[in-house]
């Protein structure tokens, strides 16, 4: 039988490959059992002034986005013009989580493609990523003025999900639909 | 007329194409001598419709025929002639042309490069050929048809993609194809030999020059797009762990496992299984590729076309030819280990170490690359697990074929003792030690990492050159074997690359400045002067063209010219990188973006990257190798016995037919 292996094998593969395809433009929402939660706490540096320590509490107060993402993943690369429109449009102030980067390569990143972000944390070891449930980049949450996650959108973000789903949850905050945390 | 002309040519290309694939293998069922003798003619048939087809579309775009949607998507009547060439194969349709093209190219060169091979086999490999060339064509003309109209046609076209008018990118894509399609022969070779039934050496011997062959295309072309990448993505990196340069990385590292065990199998009989499932698997990693680049499942830097429909069939594909081939393998495979014994310590130890490494490997870039798919299977969403990921798990496996490289050339096959080949390692050891010492005490700051790498890289060239004196000294007349010239050569570039690498990834200098022009930055020794940008106008572009002045002490060194071009078709700004390439260190400027209304002050980034060019110089020393391999006459001198039986192993093509 052993000899049946690499067919075996490659069976699975193949219908990885057909899953994949399969969901190539599916949506991309996931439930995360920290929607409508405290978001953890933490307390991180900024990019640019590592010396400066921004924590969960200092961000209260205002809704914001959190963009996760880090200068090593293509698809950043790709929702990129995206997270500008948002930054430069869109209602709420747009924050970058900088996930297991190092900062000079995420500096050039920024330099290279222009730093859309209002204030960026360096996550460095992941650490704070982890409490936020992310399992890679880019991933982005909609954090509400008394710090709760309000939605978590996985993978980079598209037009049509910014019209279609982050928008209209943004919206919702402002009409005071909030769940009991 | 052009364009239906083309469809025509393709669609009689597809009808050669199953006369080639399934006429053939019928007569070598039935041992049917005339049905086998038309796979040849088939195959030139073949490659004359798909050339037309080929030479309509290239026309088309010289041409600037608007009205065929191909050309207007990717083309521009400001289009300077030799890119609207290379257009051809800009984006998915004419790359997908290209590749049949290729494709039948090879078939062509298998077919006349076969005649003294056993009738049956060659008909067989030609054959499965064919039925690789009829997934291509039908793929072709189904989902991607290069020759659709576009009516009412537009005036102009959208131009192709700026990232692509590039002369790097005139030959990158056909050298890497020329290896990707080229491993489609060593696949053949494979699924003929199961076929038979009767798997002996015959078959890898006969196989082994067009691996090689295709091996090094492969090569240059994967060093053709890490040098384009360095250049022209204008961050000063050469290889970034991307999906779609994983595609082309894992059939590589499968195709150089499969040469080394090609080599255990000619010389001493075993590693048959090995051999035949390398091969497979190097073809296929070749379309799984495609698939993963083509399909859109996987996010990417390169993403130029992607469409689910079209990953549909090539995964229905990859189903058909791998799957089809794994069954076979399983069913056929030899059920008993041939050919000789070797002892622990044995050049047969080592080569199996080298395809234990290679394969991990393989496995380990498959499985980061695929990593992102299996998280969405999950339902997780689409992620990336990036250079930290690859970079680390890379070193981890690399570092010990390094070490073990120089020992396989001087071990014997079949029993050897360690004592005897560590005297010869002697001097590369010491050139090795004494490389690292240089290295700690001129540039302590390289790390363990870099000096480590040096020495590694040292020990390589080292170990192959005494190997080579060697085996010059004694042979009479002052001969290497072809082969072992190329072996040497080849494992020399490997040297050349790692110590490229550990240079290039340690000791690189950059920074990232806002510069008014008069003004001075200093970097590793070099004084960069910027004298400020002037407006240049190209054939389609218009561009911010900066001048720097670099100086290394009163002498001149270099003028640079670092331009940000803004494309008027598309309206992309693109960064022209300049570079003062040296053997030692290139010095590397790119402009950022203008910081005031006047243009006067601009960021900058500048880099200092000291033995980049190794990298480049190594692999082209490793392809050198392959292309030399591949033209030993050894492998022109056939054995005639083993000729496979004519007649009646009926089980065998059932399955397939």
């Amino acid at each position: 039988m052993k000899r049946f292996f690499p067919l075996l094998s490659f069976a699975g593969l193949a219908v990885l490959l057909f899953f994949g395809l399969g969901n190539a433009d599916r949506k991309q929402i996931v439930p995360s059992p920290l929607i409508d939660r405290q978001a953890p706490a933490f307390q991180l540096p900024v990019l640019d002034q590592p010396e400066r320590l921004i924590s969960r509490d200092e961000l209260l107060g205002q809704a914001y986005l959190l963009n996760v993402w880090a200068s090593w993943c293509p698809p950043c690369r790709l929702e990129h013009n995206i997270v500008t429109q948002l930054a430069i449009d869109g209602p709420l102030p747009v924050y970058g989580l900088n996930y297991k980067d190092e900062p000079d390569d995420a500096q050039r990143w920024l330099q290279t493609l222009g730093n859309p972000y209002a204030l960026i944390l360096a996550d460095r070891t992941g650490r704070t990523s982890i409490d936020f449930g992310v399992y890679g980049a880019p991933e982005t949450f909609l954090i509400d003025a008394a710090g709760h996650i309000r939605y978590k959108f996985v993978g980079p973000l598209t037009a049509e999900t910014v019209e279609h789903e982050l928008l209209p949850a943004i919206a919702a905050l402002d009409t005071g639909q909030r769940g009991s945390p | 007329m052009t364009a239906e002309l083309g469809q025509i040519a393709l669609i009689l290309a597809l009808i050669f194409a199953l006369v080639q694939a399934f006429v053939p293998l019928w007569g070598a069922w039935r041992g049917q001598e005339n049905m086998m003798a038309i796979a040849r003619p088939a195959a030139f048939g073949q490659f004359c419709f798909v050339a037309f087809a080929f030479a309509l579309l290239t026309s088309a775009f010289v041409n600037q025929d608007f009205s065929v949607e191909y050309v207007a998507r990717n083309s521009n009547s400001l289009l300077p002639l030799v890119y609207r060439i290379s257009a051809v194969w800009g984006a998915h349709e004419g790359s997908l042309l290209l590749w049949a093209l290729i494709l039948s190219g090879w078939t062509l060169a298998v077919a006349a490069g076969s005649r003294h091979l056993p009738q049956t086999f060659a008909a067989r490999v030609l054959a499965v050929m064919g039925i690789i060339s009829i997934g291509f064509l039908l793929f072709s003309l189904l989902t991607s048809n290069p020759f659709s109209r576009l009516l009412p046609s537009p005036v102009d076209g959208n131009d192709l993609n700026p990232l692509l008018q590039d002369p790097g990118l005139i030959i990158h894509p056909p050298m890497l194809y020329m290896g990707y399609v080229g491993f489609s022969v060593a696949f053949a070779f494979s699924v003929a030999a199961l076929l038979s039934g009767k798997i002996d050496r015959d078959w890898v011997r006969w196989c082994r020059p067009w691996t090689h062959l295709a091996w090094a295309f492969l090569t240059v072309g994967i060093a053709l797009g890490s040098w384009w990448a360095y250049y022209e993505l204008g961050w000063g990196g050469w290889w970034f762990w991307d999906p779609v340069e994983n595609a082309s990385f894992l059939p590589w590292l499968a195709g150089t496992a499969l040469i080394h065990s090609q080599a255990v199998t000619d010389k001493r009989g075993t590693f048959q299984g090995w051999t035949l499932l390398l091969a497979i698997c190097a073809f296929s990693l070749s379309l799984l590729g495609t698939f993963l680049v083509r399909s859109g499942v996987l996010t990417s830097v390169h993403a130029f076309a992607s469409d689910p429909t079209r990953g549909l069939f090539i995964l229905a594909f990859l189903g058909l030819v791998t799957g089809g081939a794994l069954l076979l393998y399983a069913l056929r495979a030899p059920k008993t280990v041939t050919g000789g014994q070797f002892a622990g310590w044995s050049r047969e130890t080592l080569l199996l170490i080298n395809n234990l490494f290679l394969t991990v490997a393989a496995a380990m870039v498959l499985i980061g690359t695929l990593y992102p798919l299996l998280i969405d299977a999950l339902g997780r969403g689409k992620i990336s697990v990036g250079a930290p990921y690859f970079g680390l798990m890379f070193i981890m496996l690399t570092a010990p074929l390094v070490l073990v490289m120089p020992f396989g050339p001087f071990t014997r096959w079949k029993q050897d003792g360690l004592r005897r080949v560590l005297t010869r390692l002697g001097l590369p050891l010491l050139a090795a030690l004494s490389a690292g010492g240089i290295t700690a005490i001129a540039a302590p700051e390289s790390g363990l990492r870099g000096i480590a790498g040096v020495a590694g890289g040292v020990w390589l060239i080292a170990g192959s050159l005494v190997y080579a004196f060697g085996r010059i000294a004694r042979q009479r007349g002052w001969q290497l074997p072809r082969g072992e010239l190329a072996m040497s050569l080849a494992h020399i570039g490997v040297g050349v690359f790692v110590i490229g690498v550990s240079m290039t990834e340690t000791i690189s200098t950059e920074k990232h400045l806002a510069m008014n022009p008069g003004d001075q930055a200093d970097i590793a020794g070099y004084a960069f002067e910027f004298r400020g940008t002037e407006v240049l106008r190209g054939p389609n572009w218009v561009a911010d063209q900066g001048h720097f002045i670099v100086r290394s002490g009163e002498r001149i060194v270099a003028q640079l010219y670092p331009q940000k071009r803004h494309y008027r078709a598309g309206g992309d700004i693109m960064t022209e990188s300049a570079i003062d390439p040296g053997i030692t260190r290139d010095l590397y400027i790119s402009l950022g973006e203008p910081l005031d209304d006047q243009g006067r002050r601009w960021a900058v980034r500048i880099y200092h990257k000291p033995f980049v060019r190794w990298i480049w110089l190594g692999a082209l020393l490793i392809a050198f190798g392959g292309l030399l391999a591949a033209t030993d006459r050894r492998y022109r001198r056939y054995r005639r016995t083993g000729a496979v039986d004519a007649v009646s192993d009926d089980g065998t093509a059932r399955s397939l037919a």
